[in-house]
């Protein structure tokens, strides 16, 4: 593998609106050093891609935005959303969780209803009142681009639906809690071309309304869908920008080596 | 050899394994039965058991049983659920937590006569319970608990960790997560041990020789007031059940049928476990279906 100088290092400055931001995020698993010194600023409404080879350290530091890595990893260092730093000790994780949802790799519906997969969770937070319910089943599902697909079958088993469906449920379920961010572990990457595509679609629509941040393997899909593009090596963040500056431009070697499949 | 011939000669020794098996057990199974079945019939399950004449039946037995085994999963499944839940979703990779397991490991291959004598000198002597179902329900207890617990734990173990995190990103507690999430998915598994201890308990004898009693007082099936001395839901009288019955008929009975009341009651024995095993996966089923929503 080639060796790259890490403290060559390009980050634009977002000049928008900033949906979340963290600053000198470090990650720890044990005594392996996972991320190092990541700062980025995550601008409103606009789709960001995280890009990196595998164990680049793009993952994990996705799961820091809404402390998914409790319990499983030391993190240390800033994560600003609304002026409140939520990688403190005294937040309430759970309410940083309703505001930031997640989907994963693998489709993860739950082993219940298509309707009880979207209910559940906002039952347990508090909402009872059965027309706001079902107003938000429609508009999650429609949302996802799903509704005209199960419209009919909203009290069958999640696990009936093919992959793509069953993760367009679970983009679904998170949207139901109206959340501000959507972060996104390579959601794609279980599915076919077909589902894939459904699921870039169902994202720029989301994009209106949601801050949106993905982590993907594939660079096609970084392109086509995203406005922001940062790319990650061993930790590091190398270079943060829009998208078709990195994809036509990038300023440092490591990125240009990486896009054009250079690399190692 | 080639590939497909040594793949015929595998299938073939697989299947001639199972064969066995299942050789084994229908015999078994046909023989109590053939044995028993004719002479089960409404007088053997619904008179008292005799001591000397001919005749008896084994109705208090049979209640008997059935009654340990509700009070025994009573008080070990909320404390097998509990555990099971600590080890599989609290429990930290350390040495503590190691030698819980281990412990619950060696608990469960105790053998049931040092548990019917370990519970005579604690439940009955010590703490002067008596011969009674309840110490019998509780030396059950022990030997059933870290079957359960064990079973309890792994079948939450295999619900996948998708499961928890999918319930986590969306701001439930842990607690909420398990309870709501993953215990409904282990459900089938913690059902099936639960069976499977379930029969244990009700074709146990040796433990409950020395804590329940060998001797079966007639006790008023229509006082149902459980702390009167003669309720049949008295949880403080001695009381047979009818593996002990077995047991006894056959080795110190003076009855002039005590072959057929034997046969019988083993007859009856596996029958009743039958039912229950049935009916536990039947409604198992139901349950599962219900909390999941699958058709």
């Amino acid at each position: 593998m080639k060796t790259y100088d890490f403290s060559q290092q390009y980050i634009n400055k977002i000049e928008q609106e900033v949906a979340l931001s963290t600053n000198n995020v470090q990650v720890h698993y044990g005594k392996s050093h996972a991320i190092f010194d990541a700062s980025l600023s995550f601008p409103r409404f606009q789709i960001t891609s995280l890009i990196g080879a595998s164990g680049s350290g793009k993952s994990t530091y996705l799961r820091c935005l809404n402390r998914m890595n409790d319990k499983i990893a030391q993190v240390d260092g800033e994560i600003i959303y609304r002026n409140t730093d939520i990688n403190s000790k005294k937040i309430n994780v759970y309410e940083v969780r309703r505001h930031i949802g997640m989907v994963f790799q693998r489709p993860n519906p739950f082993a219940k209803s298509i309707k009880e997969n979207i209910q559940f969770a906002l039952k347990n937070n508090g909402i009872n009142d059965k027309n706001e319910l079902q107003k938000r089943l429609e508009t999650s599902l429609k949302d996802a681009a799903l509704w005209d697909e199960v419209k009919d079958d909203l009290d069958k088993s999640a696990l009936a639906l093919s992959g793509g469906q069953q993760q367009r449920l679970c983009i679904a379920r998170s949207i139901a809690m109206h959340p501000d961010i959507l972060l996104l572990d390579e959601p794609a990457s279980a599915l076919d071309p077909i589902s894939t595509s459904k699921i870039e679609e169902t994202l720029k629509l989301l994009s209106k309304n949601y801050t949106i941040i993905i982590v993907t393997h594939n660079m096609q899909q970084a392109s086509r869908i995203s406005d922001y593009t940062a790319f990650f090596h061993m930790g590091h963040v190398i270079e943060y920008n829009k998208t078709k500056n990195i994809f036509t431009a990038p300023e440092i070697k490591a990125t240009e080596d990486y896009i054009s499949g250079d690399f190692g | 050899m080639n590939a497909k011939k040594s793949d015929k000669i595998a299938t073939g020794i697989i299947y001639g394994l199972v064969g066995i098996v299942v050789a084994i057990l229908i015999s078994l199974l046909g023989y109590i039965l053939y044995n028993g079945v004719p002479d089960v019939n409404w007088h053997f399950l619904t008179s008292e058991a005799q001591s000397f004449s001919a005749g008896g039946g084994v109705r208090d037995q049979l209640f008997n049983s059935l009654y340990l085994l509700v009070l025994a999963l009573i008080i070990s499944l909320p404390i097998a659920l509990g555990a099971g839940i600590y080890l599989s979703e609290y429990a930290k990779d350390n040495w503590v937590n190691d030698v819980i397991r281990t412990s619950i490991e060696v608990l469960s291959s105790l053998p049931s006569v040092v548990v019917g004598l370990f519970g005579y000198l604690l439940l009955v002597i010590q703490l002067n319970l008596g011969f009674s179902i309840m110490a019998g329900a509780i030396a059950l207890t022990f030997f059933n608990l870290p079957l359960l617990t064990r079973n309890i734990e792994e079948s939450l173990s295999s619900v996948p960790d998708l499961q928890r995190e999918a319930g986590t990103s969306l701001g439930l507690s842990g607690w909420k997560t398990i309870t709501k999430i993953i215990l409904p998915m282990a459900l089938p598994g913690i059902l099936t041990g639960l069976i499977l201890c379930s029969g244990r308990i009700f074709g146990e004898a040796a433990a409950l020789i020395y804590t329940a009693g060998q001797s079966a007082p007639s006790v008023d099936y229509a006082n149902w007031n459980p702390f009167t001395e003669t309720s049949f839901l008295n949880p403080m009288r001695p009381a047979e059940t009818l593996a002990v019955h077995i047991w006894k008929v056959n080795t110190e009975s003076v009855t002039p049928d005590a072959s057929v009341i034997s046969s019988a009651s083993s007859a009856v024995l596996i029958i009743v476990i039958l039912i229950f095993n049935l009916g536990a996966r039947y409604l198992g089923n139901k349950l599962f279906k219900k909390m999941t929503a699958a058709k």
